[in-house]
């Protein structure tokens, strides 16, 4: 059968999969659609989470980051999985015990004020906005190439989808289309792996095959290691990043990740606190699988591509090579009219430009495997971005029903008619998030990165604090959220869309850079709640009593709104 | 009294998150990063430690770390009779 017959096939069963499920699960009250009625099993939640967490981003373009940046994409790896040791150690337990239904209603509640409730509900909002549209982007992606569907169709088919079960199903529906999602896109991801690392070490298990011998005995890193100084890039296995900025980085993809809403609020689903630990665990062991095997992708897509182009007549190419030119995603210019394909870090004598974004997708054709296992990589692509834009999306809606209309707006709205407005924001959210999906703004990358400098640089000292700071009061926090968003924003407008002046790298404070500089921003929230704090009134008696209640595990409540 | 018993409690989880946060620091941020290239001069098989450690280890252990919180938080529930 041919590729398409097979990318049909299988994208049609998984959505069919999916729609099932949100049919059988739907949502009858606010506390199904919030958190899932708060009574999901630890394995299941941390499938779910795995899903929610793992996007188009992680899923087709990380390893092409890594494959092109080497070392330098060590960010990625250590810093969207370590932000779990944060999660399950100083967040997930505490936030369970809570028991609330959304970031802002901690905040909210925890610093006793609209104000603070307010700025988190903007924090929530912008954070998930950007996040959602690179998704939208990445099911259009894959639309395109392997359905040859246009881009748009492709964007408005995955808004039909993802509306359906969000809407319908709620945080009950979309928990259990993840927990199907995670499993598609892990074995989407494995199968090719496990196939490419036997093809080229004999060894099945990725992780071992990548530091293992090719056919000749070469240690496969040095091999690489060896092309990239032919051709004249930096070390694959030592990077070009400074020290200092990958440190930042790092910290900020962290702390990032431990403050994503809708990463927290998966937690608020489970029935008590020994379970939000549990599932945290969970969750990082189904991360950790994709996360060690991506590197091992990356080592082998760079090494096969680099031997399958290098130096090669352009009319002998494979046929992946013209696929992919027809995207606009591979481009070929030859520059010295010698007919090949000359692939050289020095960009004046380079004549091949390659989407670092497609080396996931274009590696089972660059390895030659057949096309089931190609088709499985769209529908796994699929199931990635699908599943993170239901669990953003459904973070929007919630932030709108029940922290604006709900807790500041209209308190006394009916339990139906929060429902109602809480599927309604969903389908508002849907709209935007294809409306950006369709005309991509051009900063999607880097918005992405601001949403996690965001994120660490709001939410995540909030809530720390909240939790491990008794004395912490609202003065403190809310100046805290506050200068540090502005100062990210400041930041991220300065030297990514040149305002204030714009500048380059020789400009960046202390070398760190925007995608760093969340790191900085934390640290300055922080200090600035810490110091407002100390001469400002203490928070009240009942406020204190709650921070020593969450910290104790026993006489965990229902998830309520109350 | 029953404060107290709860002051305990917290007391010890403080302890143990300061002790697994530090090994999640090492591996990370010490190893992966500031100490890379010093690492990078040992091979482990194929590959250079460091680089190992920033792409392969430090996830590896990220994942024991919650395993075993996981662990120690429920025998600490069980013995202050937290778990419910």
């Amino acid at each position: 059968m041919d590729l398409q017959t097979w990318t049909w096939i299988l994208v049609g069963i998984t959505f069919a999969l999916y729609i099932g499920i949100a049919i059988y699960s739907r949502a009858g009250s606010t506390k199904e659609f919030y958190v899932a009625g708060g009574s999901v099993s630890p394995l299941a939640n941390g499938l779910a989470t795995a899903a929610d967490w793992m996007s188009a981003a992680s899923f087709i373009s990380m390893a092409g980051i890594i494959s092109f940046n080497g070392y330098d994409g060590s960010v990625y790896l250590m810093g969207w999985t370590g932000g779990y040791v944060l999660l399950a150690l100083l967040l997930a337990p505490y936030l369970r015990k809570f028991g609330k239904f959304t970031v802002p209603d901690f905040i909210g509640d925890r610093y006793y004020s609209n104000v603070a409730r307010s700025v988190a509900v903007v924090c929530a909002l912008l954070v998930s906005f950007t996040y959602v549209a690179g998704q939208m982007r990445g099911v259009g992606l894959v639309f395109s190439r392997f359905l040859e569907v246009d881009i748009n169709t492709g964007v408005i088919i995955g808004m039909i989808i993802v509306l359906f079960y969000a809407v319908l199903g709620g945080m009950k529906g979309i928990t259990y289309t993840q927990v199907a999602q995670y499993c598609v896109l892990i074995f989407a991801f494995m199968v090719p792996a496990i196939f490419i690392s036997i093809q080229m070490t004999g060894n099945p298990i990725p992780q071992l095959g990548f530091g293992g011998v090719d056919a000749d005995g070469i240690y496969l890193l040095d091999k690489l290691d060896g092309l990239h100084r032919e051709l004249g890039f930096a070390e694959y296995t030592s990077g070009s990043k400074s020290t200092l900025d990958v440190f930042f980085i790092t910290a900020a993809l962290m702390a990032g990740t431990a403050g994503l809403p809708h990463v927290i609020v998966r937690f608020f689903t489970v029935k008590k606190v020994s379970d939000a630990r549990k599932s945290a665990g969970w969750a990082l062991l189904f991360i950790a699988i994709l996360f060690t095997t991506a590197p091992a992708i990356a080592v082998f897509a760079r090494t096969n591509m680099i031997e399958t182009v290098s130096n090669k007549d352009y009319d002998k190419l494979p046929e992946w090579f013209g696929n992919w030119e027809e995207t606009g995603l591979i481009s070929f210019n030859d520059k010295n009219k010698d007919g090949k394909v000359q692939y050289l870090a020095d960009k004046s004598k380079n004549e091949l430009t390659i989407d670092r974004d497609i080396m996931v997708l274009a590696n089972p054709e660059i390895a030659r495997l057949p096309n089931w296992v190609i088709a499985l990589v769209a529908a796994g692509g699929l199931a990635a971005a699908l599943s993170t834009a239901a669990g953003l999306l459904l973070v929007i809606s919630a932030s709108v029903s029940h922290d604006l209309i709900k807790k500041m707006i209209k308190p006394d709205i009916s339990e139906k008619g929060e429902l109602v407005a809480a599927r309604l924001s969903a389908i508002a959210a849907v709209c935007v998030a294809g409306y950006f999906g369709i005309n991509p703004p051009d900063f999607v990358a880097a918005t992405v990165a601001l949403a996690f400098g965001l994120a660490a640089a709001s939410f995540f000292p909030a809530i720390i604090l909240g939790i491990f700071h008794k004395k912490m009061n609202k003065e403190g926090a809310i100046a805290g959220m506050i200068v540090g968003i502005l100062l990210m924003l400041f930041y991220m407008l300065k030297f990514k869309f040149d305002w204030f002046g714009g500048g380059t790298k020789e400009d960046w404070w202390l070398g760190i850079s925007p995608e760093g500089f969340g790191t900085m921003a934390m640290i300055a929230n922080f200090v600035v709640s810490i110091i407002i704090s100390k001469f400002t009134p203490d928070p009240p008696e009942e406020v204190q009593e709650i921070v020593e209640n969450i910290r104790i595990p026993s006489g965990v409540g229902e998830a309520v709104s109350h | 009294m029953e404060k107290n018993a709860h002051r305990v409690y917290w007391k010890t989880n403080l302890k143990y998150l300061a002790i697994l946060l530090s090994i999640w620091f090492i591996v990370s941020f010490l190893f992966g990063i500031i100490l890379v290239d010093e690492l990078n001069t040992i091979r482990l098989g194929g590959f250079k430690l460091g680089f190992w450690f920033a792409q392969q280890g430090s996830i590896y252990v990220f994942v024991i770390l919650i395993l075993v919180y996981i662990r120690l938080m429920n025998k600490l529930d069980k013995k202050h009779n937290l778990d419910n």
